[in-house]
């Protein structure tokens, strides 16, 4: 499903935050991208869901060359991914329910059928009560199931998460874990960058470990 | 309903919500729109008017033709089927004993005209070209002149010339105040859809991380900018519609003093629909330079 192989990314300036990796993830796998602060794992997550483009190496995803990829193509392939934000990125002005409701305005799908499935994403994250509210109003365990509902609306084959428990306290990080791992049973393949080792003792997920740059587990 | 068409209407109706979410914004940005197309396009009437103004004109673009005096009856027959022939060209008849009894009829002329020992005037033909160009004209008149028995063709070609010559220049003028009203109407726009933009940053770049292609980020801000160049060019159109009804009873006034009916010609259907197409058009624009340049930053 995701394989890797020898790839680079290279700011301006040369800084090298991701060097020569290589790896594959099969579908349906969870998997956790860890490793500590700088070690890459920002940049190897947005290089995944196409954010950033790689310098140099290939990364195939469904099948798809990704570094090969014309401009025009990346946002119907960012369409199969579901991407969860450290600041959730959500929309402060629209209510809950309208947030999840943006993917599926961007894909086209009449307001009715629009407004059902957000609901039943709200629902699976166990906010459908709060689906009138402000994302201000709600907490930042909310805040971030709400972003999960979002990246799942549109039913991915991937969901992919960048630190989703890095600004929550332990309870409502464990809630997080709890929701990706729903995903993971029913067969969404999850790759998740965090350097929280809760993960790995709960659910005991395939581990990459990155360090400056390079996979080395 | 496909995809497409969804997102059409869903882009439109965002368009119509952000004109109704600052309604003093947008009353001011339709104002200046208005206002700047109102100029050009009344303008643009009053020149149409001063057209036909000069086309109905008594005695303007109008060829006099003066037959000799020994010209026969069948003379002037020949004339007339030659006029026939020409094509567009309406004329009258004058002959030369209505030609004395109008003489005689002014003032001070009834002695005179009873002391000739004959009539002096000549028959005459009032053509009216349907080409007024000056050039076709001048053909016309020198065409008429190699005519058998034309004594005398007469054509107040510098007259013609003259307001020919003022129209054109009318028109360029007129041009010209489109050209930088239009670019106003442009940079109102660019401004309006780049404050948008700016305003609209954190769901753009959301939009972009989850999916959004080009058109669906551009679409709204497209329909923005040429309904609100549509409205202002509506706008614009009503407003000379107005200026003339005001105007249309002064006019007809003082042509009623020179003896004449003119009236002021509103403008019709089509052209105001065109000046709303032209308003849309130039939103449109407007939307599409300053989106061009706005969403670089989000690449």
């Amino acid at each position: 499903m995701i394989e890797a192989s020898n790839l680079t990314k290279r700011y301006p300036g040369g800084f090298e935050a991701v060097k020569d990796a290589s790896f594959s993830i099969s579908a349906g796998q969870m998997v956790l991208i860890t490793g500590h602060s700088g070690a890459g794992k920002t940049t190897l997550v947005k290089l995944i869901s196409t954010i950033e483009r790689p310098t140099s190496g290939s990364l195939v995803v469904n099948g798809q060359n990704l570094s090969a990829l014309g401009r025009s193509a990346i946002p119907h392939v960012r369409r199969h991914f579901g991407l969860v934000f450290q600041d959730q990125k959500l929309l402060f002005d629209r209510n809950a329910l309208e947030n999840v409701m943006l993917p599926l305005h961007i894909a086209g799908l009449p307001r009715r059928e629009a407004i059902r499935r957000a609901q039943a994403a709200l629902d699976k994250v166990g906010l459908l009560a709060r689906e009138k509210a402000n994302p201000i109003a709600l907490s930042g365990g909310e805040q971030q199931r709400l972003a999960i509902a979002r990246a799942v609306v549109n039913r991915p084959t991937i969901l992919i998460a960048d630190e989703p428990t890095g600004n929550l306290d332990s309870e409502s990080g464990m809630a997080i874990l709890d929701i990706f791992a729903d995903f993971h049973r029913v067969g969404v393949t999850v790759v998740v960058a965090t350097h929280d080792q809760s993960w790995i003792e709960r659910y005991h997920p395939n581990v990459l470990r990155l360090a400056h740059g390079r996979v080395v587990e | 309903m496909s995809a497409w068409l969804i997102q059409h209407r869903a882009a439109l109706a965002a368009a119509f919500r952000r004109l109704w979410a600052t309604p003093l914004n947008t009353l001011l940005s339709l104002l200046v729109i208005g206002i700047a197309l109102t100029l050009p396009a009344f303008g643009y009437v009053a020149l149409d008017n001063l057209r036909e103004l000069g086309r109905n004109a008594s005695g303007v673009q109008q060829i006099s033709l003066f037959m000799s005096l020994e010209a026969s009856r069948k003379d002037v027959g020949e004339i007339e089927s030659r006029l026939r022939q020409a094509v567009g060209s309406q004329w009258r008849f004058v002959p030369k004993e209505d030609a004395l009894k109008r003489m005689k009829s002014s003032e001070g002329m009834a002695e005179i005209v009873a002391s000739l020992p004959r009539n002096p005037l000549p028959d005459a033909f009032i053509v009216e070209p349907a080409d007024t160009e000056p050039a076709a004209l001048e053909a016309l008149r020198q065409e008429i002149a190699g005519w058998p028995k034309v004594a005398h063709v007469q054509l107040d070609s510098a007259w013609i010339k003259r307001f020919d010559a003022f129209l054109r220049l009318g028109k360029m003028a007129l041009w010209m105040l489109a050209g930088l009203f239009g670019a106003g109407l442009v940079a109102v726009t660019f401004n309006t859809i780049r404050l948008q933009v700016m305003a609209q940053s954190a769901e753009i770049e959301v939009a972009r991380m989850i999916g959004a292609t080009d058109g669906f980020i551009r679409r709204p801000f497209y329909y923005f900018g040429a309904l609100q160049g549509a409205l202002g060019g509506l706008l614009a159109a009503l407003l000379v519609l107005a200026a003339l009804r005001l105007l249309a009873g002064p006019v007809g006034e003082l042509a009623a003093l020179y003896g004449g009916n003119f009236s002021l010609r509103p403008p019709g259907v089509a052209e105001m629909l065109g000046l709303t197409a032209l308003g849309a058009f130039l939103g449109w624009l407007g939307a599409q330079l300053s989106v061009s340049l706005s969403l670089r930053k989000f690449d």
